[in-house]
Order: C-alpha cells, then sequence, then structure tokens
C-alpha cells in the first residue's frame, strides 16, 4: 500500500477501539441518529412512492451483475467512445498511478489550484494530498466536503460528509478557516443553516469564477455514448463541470453501465435511496467536449485500485455494484453509534466493511467484517441488493484464514472456536460439556443468576445477569422422562453414552 | 405429523423449559415430536466468526441426524437462518455432492416454530391462555433471514387474556450478535440501552421474542437494572394454558 493511499486511514485503530470513542461523544452520537433518523424516513417514503420499487431494485442489480461479468468489455467501449467524442482515456492501476496522472495533467495546464467536485473516488486514492505535495491546491466545492476540507478533518459519511458536525461547529470552522483558503466568512456569522449556506456560497463563487481546472468524480459512465453523469444537490458541482477549461473525472472502473438507457433504471434508485429526494436536484450529463459549450479538455482516468481483486472473488464481487447512495449508512444500527471514523477508512458503515477489506485485502482492515450484527438492515435497504451480511461472513472466513496463514502460534479465539466446535460436534462431549457448565454456575450463580464476572468474561457479564444454566438439559430430561424405545431413532453408540454421563 | 425438534445447543445447555413447550404444545396440537439424541449444534458461532472448517462436522452431523422426518423444528429464527441458508454454502466449500444432497433434502423440512405452526399446521390460535401485559421484539434473523412476517403476532393475537403492547422500533437490533457481543461489546452495549429503553417504555411484564439468544442478552440487560421485566419465548407463552401459566 502507498503512502498516499487514503481507502484506510493508516494509524486508526481497529474497529472495536476507535469505536470507543466515538460512543464516548453524546454530541456525535446525537447529531448522527438525528442525521440517520431523518435521512431513514425520508427515503422509507420516496421508496413506497413507486409501485414498481422491488423491480427496480431487481433490474438494477441485474444491470450490474451483467456489467460486472463483461468490465472489460464494457471499459473498451466506453474508451472508444470517450475518445470519439474528443475526450482523453487514461488508465491507472492504483492510487498513486491515478494520482501521478492527474498531476501531470493538472501540470500541463500550467495552473496551481482546481476546483473539485465531491468525489469518492479522489477521497479513496488521496488526490488532494497527492496534488499539495506537487504544489496544487484542491479546493472541495460540496458544502458537507468544504466543511470538512476547512476543518482538517476526515469525511464521516459517503453522501453526508459532515453529518458528524452540528451547526455551531460549522460556523466555528468557518470563522477560523475560510479566510486561509481564500474569501473570509462575513462578520457577524450566525448558525442559522440559511446563513452558513450563503458563507459558503460567497466563498465558492469566487473560486469557481477564478479557476481553470476542476476534477470531479462520476456516478455512471455509459459505454455506449461515452457520457459521464454526476447527480448533486447544490449545483456547486454543475458550476466545476461547466465553468472551467480543462476537466478531469476519475472514476472507479465499476462505475460503468452498458448503455444510456441504464441510466433510467439508476437515477430513480439513486436519490430516492440516498436523500429520500425523487429527483436530484443537479444532473450533468457531459460527452465527450462540445465546441463553445463547457470546457475544451476533458480526461477520464479510470480507476482499478483493488477492484479487479475484488472482481475476481464470486461472493465478494456484488460490493461493486454499490452506487454510493449510503442508504445501508443510514438503516445501520452500528453505524448511528459509531459514526464512519471508527471504520478507518474513506469507505465507512455498512458498504465500508465489505468493500474496504475487499480493496486493500483482508488483512489490512481485519476488524471491519466484523463491525456488523449482521441484522441484515442494510441488505433490505440496498437499491441494487448486495447481499451485504453474505459478503461479510465470507469476508470473516478470509479473515480468520489470513490469519491462520500469518501466525505460528493460535490466537486464544482460535483455540476456543476449535474447542467448542469439538464440544459441538459430539452428543457425547456436548452432554458432559453441560453437565460441567451446570456444575461451574451453580458455585458463582446467587438467586439462579450469575452477576459481574471477572477477566475476558466481564465484557458480557459487565451489563448483563446471565441466567445460572439448569442442572438438567433438555437432551438429559428427555431421555429421562420422555424417551421410549422405538422413538429414539438414529441413537448410536455414541450417543447411549451421551445419556449416561451426567 | 412426525416432527423432530432441533432444540439448538443453546437452549438444549440453558433453556430446556423452551424445549419442554415446544414438546407440550405440539402434543396438545396432536403431533408426534421426536428429539433425536444425536443432534449437537447448527454451526452458527463458528460459521458467523469465520472459522467454516470447524463448522463443517456440525453441518454433517445436523444432515444426518434430522433426515427422513416430516418436519424439523427449531425454537429459534436464527439457527432456522443457518441451517437453511448457509448449510449449503459450507456443504460446497469443503464438503461433497454427497452432504450437499443431503443437506438440499434437510433444509427445506426445517421451521422456525411460528412458522410450523403457521404454515406447516396451519394454526393461529393454539389454545394458550397468558394473562399479562407482553411486548414482542421481531428477531433480525426471524425478521429479515426467514421473514417469518407477522406470523409470530398473529399467534400472540390468539393468546386468550394476553395485553400485547408495541414495541417502539422493534425491527432494531438489539445488539447481540453472537460474537459481535464480545468483540464490539462497546457498540454493543449501546444498542442494548436503546432497547431496554425501548421495552421499559411499554411498561410490559414480558418481553417475548423467537430466540433465546437475543433474550439472555436483552433480559439480561433488563435483570441487571432491576426492572423486573421478564423474558419469554414465544413457546412459553404459546404453550401456557389456563391454570398452567408457565
Amino acid at each position: 500500500m502507498s503512502g498516499a493511499d487514503n481507502v484506510v486511514w493508516l494509524g486508526t485503530p481497529a474497529f472495536p477501539e476507535a469505536a470507543r470513542g466515538a460512543l464516548a461523544d453524546t454530541r456525535l452520537r446525537a447529531n448522527l441518529r438525528r442525521a440517520t433518523g431523518t435521512i431513514r424516513d425520508k427515503r422509507l417514503k420516496a421508496a413506497a412512492e413507486l409501485h414498481d420499487w422491488e423491480e427496480l431494485r431487481e433490474r438494477a442489480a441485474a444491470v450490474k451483475r451483467r456489467t460486472l461479468r463483461h468490465l472489460d468489455h464494457h471499459l473498451l467501449r466506453l474508451e472508444k467512445a470517450v475518445t470519439a467524442a474528443g475526450g482523453t482515456v487514461h488508465w491507472a492501476a492504483d492510487a498513486a498511478d491515478a494520482n501521478r496522472i492527474v498531476t501531470y495533467l493538472v501540470k500541463a495546464t500550467g495552473e496551481r489550484e482546481v476546483v473539485k467536485v465531491k468525489s469518492m473516488a479522489t477521497q479513496e486514492i488521496g488526490l488532494n494530498e497527492a496534488l499539495a505535495d506537487a504544489g496544487i491546491r484542491a479546493y472541495e466545492t460540496d458544502l458537507a466536503e468544504l466543511i470538512v476540507q476547512l476543518g482538517g478533518d476526515r469525511p464521516s459519511h459517503i453522501l453526508v460528509p459532515a453529518i458528524h458536525r452540528g451547526r455551531s461547529e460549522i460556523r466555528e470552522i468557518f470563522l477560523r478557516e475560510m479566510g486561509e483558503w481564500g474569501s473570509p466568512a462575513p462578520e457577524g456569522l450566525g448558525d442559522d443553516p440559511r446563513e452558513l449556506a450563503e458563507a459558503a456560497r460567497l466563498h465558492l463563487r469566487e473560486k469557481f469564477l477564478r479557476c481553470k481546472v476542476a476534477v470531479s468524480g462520476a456516478n455512471f459512465a455509459a459505454a455506449d455514448t461515452g457520457t459521464v453523469a454526476v447527480v448533486e444537490s447544490e449545483g456547486n458541482g454543475r458550476m466545476c463541470l461547466t465553468l472551467p477549461d480543462t476537466l478531469i473525472t476519475v472514476m472507479g472502473i465499476e462505475k460503468v453501465l452498458p448503455s444510456f438507457a441504464d441510466l433510467d433504471v439508476f437515477l430513480q434508485l439513486l436519490p430516492r435511496s440516498s436523500t429520500g429526494e425523487r429527483m436530484n436536484p443537479y444532473t450533468s450529463l457531459w460527452t465527450g467536449v462540445t465546441e463553445g459549450d463547457g470546457p475544451t479538455d476533458f480526461h477520464l482516468v479510470l480507476l482499478d485500485n483493488g477492484r479487479t481483486a475484488t472482481l475476481a472473488d464470486d461472493v465478494g464481487r456484488q460490493a461493486l455494484a454499490c452506487i454510493r447512495c449510503s442508504a445501508c449508512l443510514n438503516v445501520c444500527p452500528v453505524y448511528e453509534r459509531t459514526g464512519g471514523h471508527a471504520y478507518g477508512s474513506v469507505y465507512p458503515g455498512p458498504i465500508g466493511a465489505v468493500l474496504t477489506p475487499q480493496l486493500v485485502g483482508v488483512e489490512n482492515a481485519a476488524s471491519l467484517p466484523f463491525a456488523s450484527t449482521l441484522c441484515g438492515a442494510c441488505y433490505d435497504a440496498c437499491p441494487v441488493k448486495i447481499n451485504i451480511p453474505e459478503v461479510l461472513v465470507h469476508l470473516r472466513a478470509e479473515a480468520v484464514e489470513a490469519q491462520r496463514r500469518g501466525r505460528f502460534l493460535p490466537t486464544v479465539e482460535a483455540l476456543a472456536m476449535k474447542a467448542t466446535g469439538l464440544v459441538l460436534s459430539s452428543p457425547t462431549r456436548l452432554a458432559a460439556a453441560q453437565w460441567l457448565a451446570a456444575l461451574g454456575a451453580r458455585l458463582v450463580a446467587r438467586d439462579g443468576r450469575i452477576g459481574a464476572l471477572p477477566g475476558p468474561l466481564a465484557r458480557w457479564t459487565g451489563t448483563r445477569d446471565t441466567p445460572a444454566p439448569p442442572r438438567e438439559s433438555l437432551r438429559a430430561w428427555w431421555r429421562r422422562s420422555k424417551a421410549v424405545k422405538g422413538t429414539q431413532g438414529h441413537a448410536s453408540a455414541e450417543e447411549e453414552a451421551a445419556g449416561d454421563r451426567p | 405429523m412426525r416432527i423432530a425438534l432441533f432444540i439448538t445447543c443453546f437452549n438444549d445447555t440453558m433453556f430446556p423449559d423452551t424445549g419442554r413447550a415446544v414438546t407440550r404444545l405440539l402434543e396438545r396440537l396432536g403431533h408426534t415430536v421426536e428429539f433425536p439424541q444425536g443432534q449437537t449444534c447448527c454451526g452458527q458461532m463458528h460459521f458467523n466468526t469465520g472459522y467454516r472448517p470447524e463448522t463443517l462436522p456440525m453441518v454433517r452431523r445436523f444432515a444426518e441426524v434430522f433426515a427422513g422426518y416430516d418436519a424439523v423444528v427449531a425454537p429459534s429464527g436464527s439457527c432456522a437462518g443457518m441451517v437453511r441458508d448457509h448449510h449449503r454454502v459450507v456443504a460446497a466449500q469443503y464438503g461433497d455432492n454427497a452432504l450437499t444432497e443431503a443437506v438440499e433434502e434437510v433444509a427445506p423440512t426445517v421451521y422456525e416454530l411460528s412458522e410450523l405452526l403457521v404454515d406447516v399446521l396451519g394454526v393461529t390460535d393454539v389454545g394458550a391462555c397468558f394473562p399479562h401485559r407482553v411486548t414482542y421484539h421481531p428477531t433480525c434473523h426471524s425478521l429479515r433471514m426467514l421473514r417469518v412476517g407477522d406470523r409470530p403476532l398473529r399467534l400472540l393475537r390468539a393468546v386468550k387474556g394476553i395485553d400485547l403492547v408495541e414495541l417502539p422500533a422493534a425491527d432494531t437490533c438489539c445488539g447481540f450478535g453472537g460474537t459481535f457481543a464480545l468483540k464490539n461489546h462497546e457498540v454493543s452495549n449501546a444498542m442494548l440501552a436503546d432497547k431496554m429503553r425501548h421495552v421499559q417504555s411499554t411498561g410490559a411484564e414480558f418481553l417475548c421474542a423467537g430466540d433465546n439468544s437475543c433474550l439472555t442478552h436483552i433480559g439480561g440487560g433488563l435483570s441487571r437494572l432491576r426492572t423486573g421485566i421478564g423474558t419469554r419465548h414465544l413457546a412459553e407463552i404459546l404453550a401456557a394454558t389456563e391454570g398452567d401459566t408457565r
């Protein structure tokens, strides 16, 4: 992994530890609960308006499945169409590659600053930092992304990067930082959302009119026409996509769709799933360059950065169908309590827990597949029907395998799993263990309940009483009181012995 | 019908009362219940924690032990889901064709209790009586893996004397999640706190669910806080009758 690779934030602790800080931050939890609750309700209403919602999900999932199976073919078609329309296509194998290409393209214009449309792909490769290293300043123009950038912060949500910030915090950031980056915040700025939005508008307007180069991501690209699409809510993206002379788009290779007509289903699903709106306020589509209209120079950087490896995994590849709507984040009870930073990755929440380990290798994000109760709310919410719980348990198995390969001594957990596996695969051993458990419990239980225990058991017993196991397991009771010859069925010598033990 | 009881290792060890309730209930409805003594565990803990090779012997054993019954009933949504959805994954990855065939044969005969009652046996009023205020938590795997829908609620509504009250944010996970409760115990506790707040807001005497694992987690918290709210597995409420409301 190169230093510029931003998929995982180096130095971030594993999820359980990172979550601890977030849980202690009551303001953060209140912000998250309010924001995710609001979006969740809006999404449900917006989805319920369409009588064919389930059908749309199925169609979208099918298009994605089909496209991913022949990704190479569609990407070559896209390259051909973009080139024919006057654009230039570049292929980037990894983050360093992509950053090198974009830096080179910006430098070639002689400019030293760029405006940016909010983009997960450029977050993923750490483009802003790479440009800064080359002496180029990148200005985020999405309101939430601007708040994150000015605050020297990291995004904690895919769609609402500043979801963890309250309005008074935003006011403080604007007053403190805007002057450092351009026009300062107006004096006497209050924390009313309208006032804050107006301050951002004034700050950004100057940049839109000055900058000659823009960098964007892409929500979709149609292989047949070479059309690239960006959807957004504020119009700042539209400014970046139309005003500058040079437009550089960095796009993950999985964003390609076979045809322009496929946009139909996704432009219905995406806004309803992400913001609960029927349509995106701004949907910008462009095909190469057009004389006298918009940028005169267009570059499309196609980014792999772990995607081909992900594609090779039959179960895991479905994560590449993600359209970055964030519906899974907003319904996830774990995300709601920890926020995005705990995931230590540019992709947080349930989709991050399956995408990040695949992009960077499961051994580099081993705690993420376990950052879920497998409750399945994410799968139900996903507009393209990514079976996130299925991928999570698949990746858990890979994480365990990776650990087995990398270690000479098994972990405590592996030993425990081995031991319980032995017990649970034999009725004799299980009966003996039940007998022992009941005996042991009687030594520590009071009034039939086990209270707080020391050591590793404190993780469970610190907050919950546990009923003491009863003296007689069901199997023992059955043998004693119910078993009649002839109804035993399948009893073996081993099982006969099982009943005699306790 | 010849119904096999898959008690699950957890209920077998910790909650034999639930197994006795399932038996009493099904026998009251006129069915024969058998308990294959060779049964052990569905392997869910190992599977969900990533220890797949260790799951294989349990999958193999389950397919052998429960072959040939009209129906297999499990008083656990998550264990029933494991058997129906994931045994074939383990069989395909580590087993052989014979095991895959055996799994495919057994899996469709396995039902969670409310599914068995409503879909297979065709009853919603099981003649139960439970004169208490009860709130119901639909466990995630029953809700989203098995899609039991409102079957448990239909069964509960038919119980005589019951005062069934709605649980706010019922379909939000309680934070148990198997080994999640240990690996991410702090997040688990935060989720538990919210679930308990909602349970307490109902004024219920008992919290009911179809999975004793979730109930152990929520009930353990309620007990530690001395709330006085008890837990009852769905089977225990459905098995209770007038004069015998265990």
